[in-house]
């Protein structure tokens, strides 16, 4: 850490965001207050006796030779109990909180704490601890139940290590009270409390890293069966503007089987993010039946907040999840988007005056986006347990072209790729996730999960949906040049199951309240049951049933319908359908089977 | 005020003036100049330092000479003059009067550049406002707080359409006061006229406040005006409770006028010469709109753009897309078929629709019927494709009801006259007067029970 007490300077410079000030003994990456508002800053560069400050709030009526102090820490947040729930700006400052104290604008200079110090918790010691043992960062202490789903581990924090010299009994403490005392290894007594600070742009520290071995489900069918993402792995959602981007993340929030989930608003739009608040507190959490908001966490940069915090709000999200990781939970992290902290990165770096290399971005894009993303994954955690975070970042390309510099790179270091096109979404075909262009490097392993938990046939099934999406593609190409009737009555049906697929399957409502999402073993029945289908239609037009018969099938009608007819819990009632669906498909073959045997 | 004057200018290149040896100016400071003629020009200053700094002057810098230029810091950043009485008038990009009546005097003066709103400060807009027009209400719903822009091109009637909301924009069963805060950029004198008699004719003008720069005014007053407008509009719906729709136009001329300062600066483009920061900029304005929990009333907010080149990818309307919640899209190929309003559905969008429409909004079917509109236009388009490779005769007779379908929906749906105001009602059973034209089966994203009330096949 940095040398704790402050100290005072003078500011040189104001370009906007980016302020030029003396203060000697900065250090880089110390967090200043510059200005009789005192706004807070970042130093990010040193220039001999000055340096170069990249300020959150905007430097309106800021005058060079105005006072700057130094903090003598980096950019830090406060982890312990109260976050779950919350919603926080790009540096962690608690909006509800800000909107009670000064109303409906955010004023500059003025920083609550991010966690409520008045608040009572009730913390329950750790088993087993006694006093003389030794004890290593990351140890846990005790626990305090912060929602009525998340029971919040205490932990020591990772940089301090030693004996433990005494942990308080049961009992009720606010955030300041001391909980406990580590003498570490120089004799210096450390007073623990709930809650830590830890700088963001620097990982938390784990024992080691794990493979991904769990999908994480999110009742989204072309997301879990398709494209299916593990627990602890990383993910990119690229798409134009209207393509469905906040919807995907949305419904990941709502529907993921995490413990934790973490949506980091970077430059969206306000209204976005007042949906997940007003909407949150009412949807149960499918998996605990509590509100979503008991397990959430959101951190809002909207697109009109200044530009310098939306660089500093992923890392503030990132460390959270970590945080939540270390105590052994699944967490899962939205950022969205990312597209907009690589802008705020140009803007600072533009503003530096560095050399740009792609579309003005600073040469140092690909490896930041790299070392962001490589804060996700899967751990063993310091006291032996296992956490995840989950990465899941929205992208923005420019005019929906995925070569463009922040989608490129991106797509170098995540393992899933949900690539939204704008023509699925011009056709109200939601999510609009093209089959083509996105890929799992996962399935394999989570595959492993479905033959164990749902079916063995889920990976064979799923190939033969694609190679028939596929197949789809080409006849369809053959079609917009020739017209429909240049194709045989199997390739045609091919196209009849291709449709289904999309509309049964593919396509699926997140305003529908039942189609919403959709369970393991209803997906997997879904998907199962239009191959059967179609399967049986392919057997009957060897047999020489027209076509045009079967695609006027009334029970075809019913089959798209499916997805929204049963819910998760109705797999008995769909089993049955599917018995009568067969049962047409028997009458048409029988009565074609004795057509032939007359004709023969 | 500071009456002092300093005489230190070094160096005018673009529309910015350098001057050094002045102690302390405040970033954003106003700035007074005089020539060596006496006229004075009206500036802000972009870069402060201890040795000099640099303003952006909004006149431009021609003429000045380094000798005889006077520079006055004001210490305001800019701000604009409120009170009840800016309705009914016209004022420039700095907010000065353009309509030869006095200024505003008011001691409530605020700056243009007004902190963002705290996210947990506003409510989500939900309340649907009826423009009258089919292709909006019926399947890019307007709500009230709502920033939808109309993506145009040169040439297409995207003023023309603009009026039209204006003129029709209300909320069913609803007379609460609404205003209008009309703000335009880099117009010509035909279109700033068209809009005032459009206001003048419709008896709203009194209810109008107008801030204008034309063509042929200083482009550097186009980055003032959008955030004067606003301001005026903030104060309109949270000071003063009325529901304010702010249309603006042309965002295009905004963002060139944006490039031509950056440019001047010396700023590191990124597309098309853009400044990297062309989106928070356009953000800062968008973001304005919406609704804030206690207040009652609303900012809603219709930018109009002119896409370069009929381009979609540019980066304005590009950016544009991303910060605002939908688009309107108007289309050539309509406009040349003689289609009012030549609104092309497909790329058209209102993300805030799903929750100020059906039951307890519009009509229960709302939903399931934009939503199956959609569909079957976007495969009716894929079959007009067909047909225009293959020829018509060659469709089966399914893909020839998708060419009607095509055809019906243009003519019927997306037509209307520019003074016809029609109920979400009326749109909505000339939806479903379209959808009867399939049989039952082939209208997968209505419900049974919608289709057994509306649907004219299985309702009888």
């Amino acid at each position: 850490m940095i040398n704790k007490e402050s100290r005072k300077g003078t500011i040189l410079e104001i370009n906007g965001p980016i302020v030029t000030i003396r203060l000697p003994g900065v250090h880089n990456g110390e967090q200043v207050r510059i200005g009789s508002l005192g706004l807070y800053g970042e130093v990010i560069a040193l220039e001999g006796d000055k340096a170069i400050v990249q300020i959150y709030e905007s430097t309106e009526m800021v005058r060079p030779g105005e006072p700057v102090e130094g903090l003598g820490h980096p950019l830090s947040v406060e982890l312990g109990p109260g976050l779950i729930g919350g919603i926080f700006d790009g540096v962690q400052r608690p909006l509800e909180e800000m909107f009670l104290k000064a109303g409906d604008q955010i004023p500059r200079g003025l920083s609550p704490e991010p966690l409520d110090r008045e608040k009572l918790w009730r913390f329950v010691p750790t088993e087993n601890l006694e006093p003389n043992m030794p004890i290593i960062g990351g140890a846990r202490i005790g626990t305090v139940q912060e929602t009525e789903t998340v029971e919040h581990r205490i932990m020591v924090p990772p940089d301090i290590e030693g004996e433990l010299i005494e942990l308080a009994p049961e009992g009720d403490y606010n955030l300041e009270e001391t909980i406990g005392q580590v003498r570490d290894r120089h004799g210096h007594i450390h007073h623990l409390k709930l809650f830590h600070r830890w700088p963001v742009r620097k990982p938390r520290p784990y024992q080691s890293r794990d493979n991904g071995i769990d999908p994480l489900i999110t009742g989204q069918r072309i997301l879990d069966t398709f494209f299916p993402l593990l627990k602890g792995s990383k993910c990119a959602v690229p798409g134009p503007f209207g393509a469905g981007k906040t919807v995907v993340q949305h419904q990941v929030a709502r529907w993921a089987n995490a413990d934790i989930v973490i949506y980091v608003g970077c430059g969206e739009r306000g209204n976005e993010l007042v949906d997940v608040l007003d909407s949150f507190p009412k949807l149960k959490d499918p998996y605990t039946g509590r509100p979503l908001m008991d397990r959430t966490l959101l951190i809002a940069n909207t697109s009109n907040m200044p530009v310098v915090a939306r660089e500093a709000s992923i890392y503030v999200g990132i460390t959270i999840a970590e945080y939540y990781r270390d105590q052994g939970f699944d967490v899962v992290m939205l950022a969205d988007s990312t597209s907009r902290w690589a802008e705020a990165l140009r803007e600072v770096s533009g503003r530096l005056g560095q050399m740009p290399v792609e579309e003005g971005y600073p040469a140092y894009l690909a490896s930041r986006l790299a070392a962001f993303y490589e804060r996700a994954g899967r751990v063993e955690t310091m006291d032996c347990g296992k956490g995840s975070v989950t990465l899941i970042g929205a992208v923005s390309p420019p005019g929906g072209d995925f070569s463009e510099p922040v989608t490129s790179h991106t797509k170098e270091i995540i393992q899933t790729f949900w690539a939204l096109s704008k023509e699925l979404a011009d056709a109200r075909h939601y999510p609009a996730i093209d089959w083509v262009d996105s890929f799992s490097a996962d399935v394999g392993t989570a595959a492993e999960w479905w033959h164990e938990n749902i079916d063995r046939g889920w990976e064979k099934r799923r190939g033969q949906a694609l190679a028939m999406l596929a197949r789809d593609a080409e006849l369809s190409r053959i079609v917009n040049l020739v017209g429909p009737e240049a194709l045989s009555s199997a390739q045609r049906w091919v196209l009849e199951g291709a449709t289904l697929i999309k509309e049964g399957v593919l396509q699926q409502s997140a305003l529908d309240p039942v189609d919403t999402f959709s369970s393991p073993e209803k997906q997997f029945m879904l998907l199962d049951l239009i191959l059967t289908v179609y399967d049986e239609g392919a057997a009957l037009i060897e047999l020489g049933v027209p076509v045009q018969e079967l695609s006027e099938m009334p029970v075809l009608a019913r089959l798209r319908r499916c997805k929204e007819l049963y819910d998760s819990s109705q797999i008995d009632q769909l089993k049955a359908f599917r018995e009568e669906a067969l049962q047409d498909f028997k009458a048409i073959h029988s009565e074609y089977a004795q057509r032939g045997e007359q004709t023969a | 005020m500071s009456a002092k004057e300093y005489r230190t200018a070094s160096a005018a290149r673009g529309g910015l003036l350098t001057v050094s040896n002045v102690p302390n100016i405040a970033f954003g400071d106003r700035v007074r100049v005089r020539d060596q003629k006496g006229n004075t020009r009206n500036g802000q200053v972009i870069l402060s330092s201890d040795e000099e700094v640099l303003i952006q002057i909004f006149e431009g810098t021609d003429d000045l000479d380094m000798e005889n230029t006077w520079v006055r810091f004001l210490d305001e950043p800019v701000e604009i003059a409120l009170s009840p009485e800016i309705l009914g008038r016209v004022f420039s990009g700095l907010g000065e009067p353009r309509d030869f009546r006095p200024p505003i005097v008011s001691s409530l003066r605020r700056s243009i550049n007004a902190a963002p709103f705290n996210p947990a400060a506003r409510t989500y807009p939900k309340e649907f406002i009826q423009t009258g027009v089919s292709t909006i209400d019926g399947l890019n719903s307007l709500v009230r707080g709502q920033k939808l822009p109309i993506f145009s091109a040169s040439g297409l009637p995207h003023n023309r359409l603009a009026a039209q909301i204006v003129r029709q924009a209300k909320l069913p069963d609803d007379d609460s006061r609404f205003s209008v805060v009309f703000a335009a950029m880099g117009v010509s004198y035909a279109d700033a006229r068209f809009f005032q008699e459009e206001f003048a004719s419709s008896g709203v003008l009194g209810n109008v406040v107008m801030f204008v720069n034309m063509a042929d005014d200083p482009p550097v007053e186009r980055l003032t005006l959008p955030r004067m407008a606003l301001t005026a509009a903030e104060y309109l719906a949270f000071d003063l409770d009325r529901h304010v729709l702010v249309v603006m136009t042309d965002m295009t001329h905004y963002a060139e006028a944006l490039r031509e300062v950056a440019t001047a600066k010396g700023d590191v483009p990124a597309r098309k010469g853009y400044p990297g920061y062309l989106y928070s900029d356009l953000a800062e304005i968008y973001e304005r709109s919406g609704r804030i929990k206690d207040r009652h009333g609303s900012i809603t907010l219709v930018p109009v753009l002119s896409m370069p080149s009929d381009d979609i990818t540019h980066p304005i309307p590009d950016l544009t897309g991303y910060i605002t919640e939908g688009q309107i899209v108007l289309s050539r190929e309509l406009h040349n078929q003689g289609i009012y309003p030549p609104v092309h559905i497909s790329p058209s969008l209102s993300r805030l629709m799903k929750d100020g429409i059906g039951k307890d909004f519009t009509r229960e079917d709302h939903p399931h019927v934009s939503n199956q509109l959609y569909a079957l236009y976007a495969r009716a388009l894929e079959t007009r494709n067909l047909a225009s490779i293959i020829g018509a005769d060659e469709l089966s007779a399914r893909d020839r009801r998708y060419l009607e379908f095509a055809d019906a929906f243009e003519e019927r749906f997306v037509r209307q006259g520019e003074d016809e105001d029609r109920s979400i009602e009326e749109t909505l059973n000339l939806a479903w007067n379209l959808l009867s034209t399939f049989p039952p089966q082939a209208l997968t994203r209505v419900t049974e029970t919608e289709m057994a009330k509306y649907h004219r096949q299985s309702g009888e």
